[in-house]
């Protein structure tokens, strides 16, 4: 289903590709020759599954800029993006928890009245507005981080992380906002519990009831939320990407969308939404095996 | 959402007294907006968005230099008495184009807000009510539209597309209105058990009828929410995607599009080119949602 969208949706963009490649002084036999050679004069179905067969066996087709196959460019720009999701969601995660669990048990107090509002505005500020501003503050004014993500070749992890420091930022705000909230959320309905008030009445030092009664349960939808936000996390990396000038998936669809690089466009779209749907499935499984209520009810 | 609206419709027997539901209701939304007002959050809010209004509206009468004027003489000038913002590559005047160039951002992203709305509307009314094939075919279509980031499918349709402002409008439309279609369908498939959807089914009204008249007033509450939270979202959508190049086009003086021409430069150490443009879209962004969450807050009482 999604397949058909995404290609659909690249297959409105204009008619000639050939014209497109050659531009408009190109000799109109020239055209027609490369646009049999790419194999766009076919019906539109021949090619939406000639596409589809390939790409389910790997061959994601030739992009039109770089003449070469596309597969390549996408799995090495995945690599580098999952690079930089993976610090920003190392950051991102124990941080917003303890934000969020932290605000929780402080309901109504000042700290837990900044929390929210701190998560509340940093998840609406677009990537490239606080990217700017830290770029700004930290890579123009102290210097103490580079202004690029892009390491120089060779270099090691820490070299590689210390890069991808600055970049992760405007994700982590974003997320942090939502993932915040949701554990602040559970918490807070976690401590009104009857099991949590037996805890205490039972005598139990609080860190005990709070790490074995109130977590287990408050960070349950908390993980959910976490997976669901992996799609939100790649449109971020677009933008991010680009502010960065960053080889990742993201900043790989913005080019292709520049340069009108159809196969590469339509390739690189189709990954982010595969990777969206694994990230939700790998979330709906994660729940039901952390919640057994659910995975009994399902037998049951 | 579980915006429960004490509403007079949900009565049995009044559904036929359309103007005595009307003045109820309107007092319950007069308290509302009393609670409203008395909120910090909200009116926080309505002061930062309303100054954003009022550039957009006047901005061009109050400014000292023409947004669009280049000026050779003053190319990259620090903040000074002259240019209180500095002076961007092309010496044009970054106060004055920071203040007008609220303008694209506040027709934009409003505008298709409301045809997202109303396309949303229409679309979780027709789902929610008829339910059966309608329904599965297009929540599965709504599904497979979501599993991809807005920005994304911005991105491709106005590759194919071309960029203008009505297209953009149109994009985020289309992009909302299945995410707004699943909220007002779930509160349809509530209402639509309800007796005086049964009552306008037995003096048989048509569909049509019974979807606009009886059921669509029962759910503006959430609706209200939805199109105020998505407001906060078209203005992030926007601003990116005219970051990215494909939303407003120059010769704008548009936030996102100044931070797009204008970063390279923040290297060298010309921050007042980019700066104050962040700062304004970042207290759009920050008092729409302050509204939102102050209205959502009242709501959920």
């Amino acid at each position: 289903m999604l397949s058909v969208i995404v290609f659909a949706g690249s297959q409105l963009l204009p008619g000639n590709v050939g014209r497109a490649i050659l531009g408009p002084l190109a000799d109109k036999r020239a055209v027609d020759v490369l646009n049999h050679q790419l194999g766009v004069d076919r019906p539109v179905l021949v090619q939406y599954t000639d596409w589809i067969v390939h790409f389910v066996q790997g061959d994601m087709g030739m992009s039109y800029t770089y003449r070469h196959p596309v597969t390549g460019f996408v799995v090495d720009a995945m690599r580098n993006s999952l690079k930089l999701a993976l610090v920003a969601f190392v950051l991102v995660v124990p941080l917003s928890i303890f934000g969020g669990v932290w605000a929780a048990l402080h309901v109504g107090r000042p700290i837990d009245r900044i929390i929210t509002i701190f998560g509340l505005s940093t998840t609406v500020l677009p990537e490239f507005v606080s990217g700017i501003v830290l770029i700004l503050v930290f890579a123009v004014w102290l210097q103490w981080l580079p202004i690029s993500a892009s390491w120089p070749d060779g270099a090691g992890l820490f070299t590689q992380i210390y890069y991808l420091i600055l970049p992760s930022i405007p994700l982590v705000l974003v997320l942090f906002g939502y993932i915040a909230r949701m554990a602040r959320a559970g918490t807070v309905e976690a401590l009104d519990s009857d099991y949590t008030r037996t805890a205490v009445l039972k005598g139990l030092p609080f860190p005990v009831v709070i790490w074995r009664h109130v977590l287990r349960n408050a960070l349950l939808p908390t993980i959910t939320v976490i997976a669901t936000q992996t799609g939100y996390l790649i449109g971020g990396l677009v933008v991010v990407e680009t502010l960065f000038h960053y080889q990742g998936i993201g900043g790989l669809i913005y080019t292709a969308a520049k340069s009108k690089d159809f196969p590469m466009l339509q390739a690189g779209v189709l990954s982010v939404g595969i990777v969206y749907m694994v990230a939700t499935l790998t979330a709906d499984i994660l729940y039901s095996v952390l919640n057994p209520r659910i995975r009994y009810g399902a037998q049951g | 959402m579980s915006v429960t609206t004490t509403g007079p419709g949900t009565t049995p027997g009044t559904s036929p007294g359309a103007s005595s539901g009307g003045s109820t209701r309107f007092k319950e939304w007069g308290e509302n907006l009393q609670q409203l007002m008395r909120s910090p959050t909200f009116l926080a809010g309505v002061l930062i968005v309303g100054f954003w209004i009022f550039c957009a509206l006047f901005g061009t009468l109050i400014v000292p230099y023409d947004p669009l004027e280049t000026d050779l003489l003053s190319v990259l000038e620090p903040p000074s008495a002259d240019h209180w913002f500095g002076a961007d590559q092309l010496g044009r005047d970054v106060f004055s184009r920071v203040i007008v160039g609220s303008r694209d951002i506040l027709t934009v992203a409003p505008l298709a807000t409301l045809l997202g709305t109303i396309l949303g509307t229409l679309l979780g009314l027709a789902t929610g009510y008829f339910r059966g094939l309608v329904d599965d075919v297009l929540s599965r279509i709504i599904d497979a539209l979501l599993s991809l980031p807005t920005v994304i499918v911005g991105l491709v349709a106005l590759t194919a597309l071309g960029s203008s402002n009505t297209t953009v409008v149109f994009v985020i439309a289309f992009g909302f209105a299945p995410i707004i279609a699943r909220t007002v369908r779930s509160s349809v498939l509530s209402e639509r058990e309800l007796d005086y959807v049964a009552a306008a089914r037995l003096r048989r009204e048509s569909s049509l009828y019974i979807m606009l008249a009886e059921i669509l007033p029962n759910i503006l509450p959430p609706i209200l929410v939805e199109f105020n939270v998505r407001l906060g979202y078209a203005i992030f959508a926007v601003a990116t995607l005219s970051f990215m190049g494909f939303g407003i086009q120059p010769p704008s003086p548009d936030w996102g599009l100044t931070i797009s021409d204008n970063y390279g430069l923040v290297g060298g150490g010309y921050w007042w080119t980019v700066l104050y443009d962040a700062i304004a879209i970042a207290s759009l962004v920050v008092g729409v949602n302050l509204i939102a969450d102050a209205i959502q807050g009242v709501l959920d009482g």
